[in-house]
């Protein structure tokens, strides 16, 4: 595995750095020591089969598994022991797997529900340019009417206008038609050239590659590869073993 | 005068008001019963308990220091308001990922608790409390337009017009917060997924603070309301809000205004029933949650699971 200190000469200031995080649910240990680190500005995978754990990392980052141990430091500082709504108001959002559409909201009260924590965000009118569906659709009375895609689509803008710069985002094509696959593709390409920093959870391999400036894959609550970029030819039959794509 | 089954018209204005009168006292109990249901999971036992404490810290605030009804009706809900934030901090926010059953047996420990002391403090027999002078007369309606007859008349007691404008205000102003504003979007939302909410950088457990703080409030305010109408007695409140509870199961825990609407539609049946076979107005509220039990379980508005 590549030295942290190595990749942080190469590239930007580490804004997300993990060590040995463990994650319990009740009774049941679920990570094993993971570490991974994220730069500023890069589009990081975390791949793996169902079950692996990727979830479970992205919800400890942001505070939602309460029980965890280890070391979570946000541009270095230490998140490990603190509660989700703090850990969000210094600069970390979640797109969760479910969606988390709210029923009882409508499409644009869902957008606004997410308070903006910092300058940096994304205006309205650019969430609408980016994501046109969700404008015309923008009264719809329940958020959970919208199709699929247009759910995801909702719960990817809803927090790109809090200022958060550090983005979380669990299988953000999971289910979804090829075109709006594509769509979502270019709005991460979108996001990644504003400066966004990104990890990014996939079962779609190629979707994810495609996009990835470094690769981890994930089995068994611990990490056991690192791709980067310019050695996903020379790694792809390991990584095929791995993912069994 | 026109009668109608021998009984002059006048009394079914005053009974159709009696009933819009319980209605309101149901509208604003029921409400606070489901801002609380849905925020905390919690079936706030203690809520008749609390109204009937708001109307004895009316009686107090009046006899002791001379506070009037105007000035209780704004402290009232601000005490009792404060003292649900102190029980949800000190108390049920440890029961929160347990069953309701937990959560029921507590403020019903809570009921028993407040009421006793009551009881032994004020004893059983009722207090009186003098409704302020403006509020205390009648208002003469003549009924000619409905009844084509110039000496039909109509005595409307003033406070019991007070108690239904006031109730549809309060009621009206919850809806548009819960339903209308940003705070009341962060409200739905943490009810229905609390844990996403808070990873949004909202602080819920504050929000399920003050959510119960607002609901003991209306309970308080309620009991205000109530001061001046009934001589107040500790049971005052659990005689009440045996009804109130059918009235939400009826209702439904899902929708602010279904409960509204349920909770005045069900006075005025009531009252209807008064007029039509007096010994059954005691019984036709649960007589109608048993048939809605049946048929609709979720209630008349709730949404099905
Ligand atoms: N709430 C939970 N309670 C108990 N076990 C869970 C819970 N959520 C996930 N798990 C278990 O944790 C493991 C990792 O799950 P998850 O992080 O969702 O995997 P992935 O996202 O990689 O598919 C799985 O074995 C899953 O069954
Ligand atoms: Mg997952």
């Amino acid at each position: 595995m590549a030295d942290s200190a190595e990749i942080n000469a190469s590239r930007g200031d580490t804004v997300l750095q993990i060590q040995g995080l463990q994650a319990f649910y009740g009774e049941s240990h679920i990570l094993h020591g993971v570490g991974l680190d994220v730069c500023e500005g890069e589009v990081v995978t975390l791949l793996g089969r169902n079950g692996a754990g990727k979830t479970t990392t992205l919800k400890s980052i942001i505070g939602m598994v309460s029980q965890r141990e280890g070391s979570i430091r946000y541009r270095g500082q230490e998140t490990i022991g603190l509660k989700s709504n703090r850990i969000a108001r210094i600069g970390i959002a979640l797109c969760p797997e479910e969606r988390g559409i709210f029923s009882s909201l409508t499409v644009e009260e869902n957008l606004y529900l997410p308070p903006v924590i910092a300058e940096g965000g994304l205006s309205i009118a650019e969430l609408y340019q980016l994501f046109p569906n969700l404008e015309e659709r923008r009264h719809t009375r329940q958020g959970t009417r919208l199709s699929g895609g247009e759910q995801q689509m909702l719960a990817i803008a809803r927090i790109l206008r809090t200022g958060a710069r550090l983005l979380l985002l669990d299988e953000p094509t999971e289910g979804l038609a090829p075109v709006i696959v594509q769509q979502i593709g270019r709005v991460i390409e979108t996001l990644k050239a504003r400066g966004f920093t990104i990890l990014l959870v996939e079962q779609n391999f190629h979707f994810a590659s495609a996009l990835a400036d470094r690769n981890y894959v994930m089995e068994d609550g611990k990490i056991v590869a690192v791709v980067q970029r310019n050695e996903l030819r020379e790694k792809e039959a390991l990584l095929q073993e791995y993912l069994g794509v | 005068m026109t009668t109608i089954f021998d009984l002059p018209v006048s009394y079914f204005g005053l009974q159709f008001l009696i009933g819009l009168q319980n209605g309101a006292f149901y509208a604003l109990l029921s409400l606070g019963l489901a801002v609380i249901f849905g925020m905390l999971n919690v079936i706030n036992f203690a809520h008749g308990a609390q109204y009937m404490m708001g109307a004895f810290l009316a009686w107090l605030l009046l006899d002791i220091a001379g506070i009037s009804y105007w000035w209780a009706l704004l402290l009232v809900p601000l005490i009792m308001g404060l003292l649900g934030v102190v029980i949800e901090r000190a108390f049920l926010r440890w029961l929160y990922d347990l069953d309701h059953l937990y959560g029921l047996l507590l403020t019903f420990g809570l009921v028993l608790i407040i009421e006793g002391l009551f009881v032994s403090v004020f004893g059983s027999s009722g207090l009186p409390y003098e409704k302020p002078q403006a509020l205390a007369g009648a208002q003469r309606i003549p009924l000619a337009m409905i009844t084509g007859n110039e000496r039909d008349m109509m005595m409307i007691p003033l406070y019991r017009l007070w108690i239904v404008a006031v109730s549809i205000v309060c009621c009206f102003g919850t809806w548009y917060a819960i339903e209308r504003t940003r705070l009341g979007s962060y409200l739905r939302a943490a009810t229905e997924n609390p844990a996403l909410v808070r990873s949004f950088g909202i602080n819920v457990s504050v929000l399920i603070t003050l959510t119960y703080g607002f609901g003991v409030a209306l309970a308080g305010f309620a009991g205000v309301l109530a001061a001046g109408v009934q001589a107040l007695t500790p049971h005052m409140g659990s005689n009440l809000i045996i009804v109130v509870f059918a009235v939400v199961v009826i209702g439904g825990m899902g929708s602010i205004l279904g409960s509204i609407i349920t909770s005045f539609g069900l006075g005025i049946v009531e009252a209807l029933a008064r007029i039509a076979y007096p010994e059954a107005s005691g019984v036709v509220v649960f007589a109608i949650m048993i048939v809605v039990l049946l048929m609709r379980p979720a209630g008349l508005f709730g949404r099905e699971n």
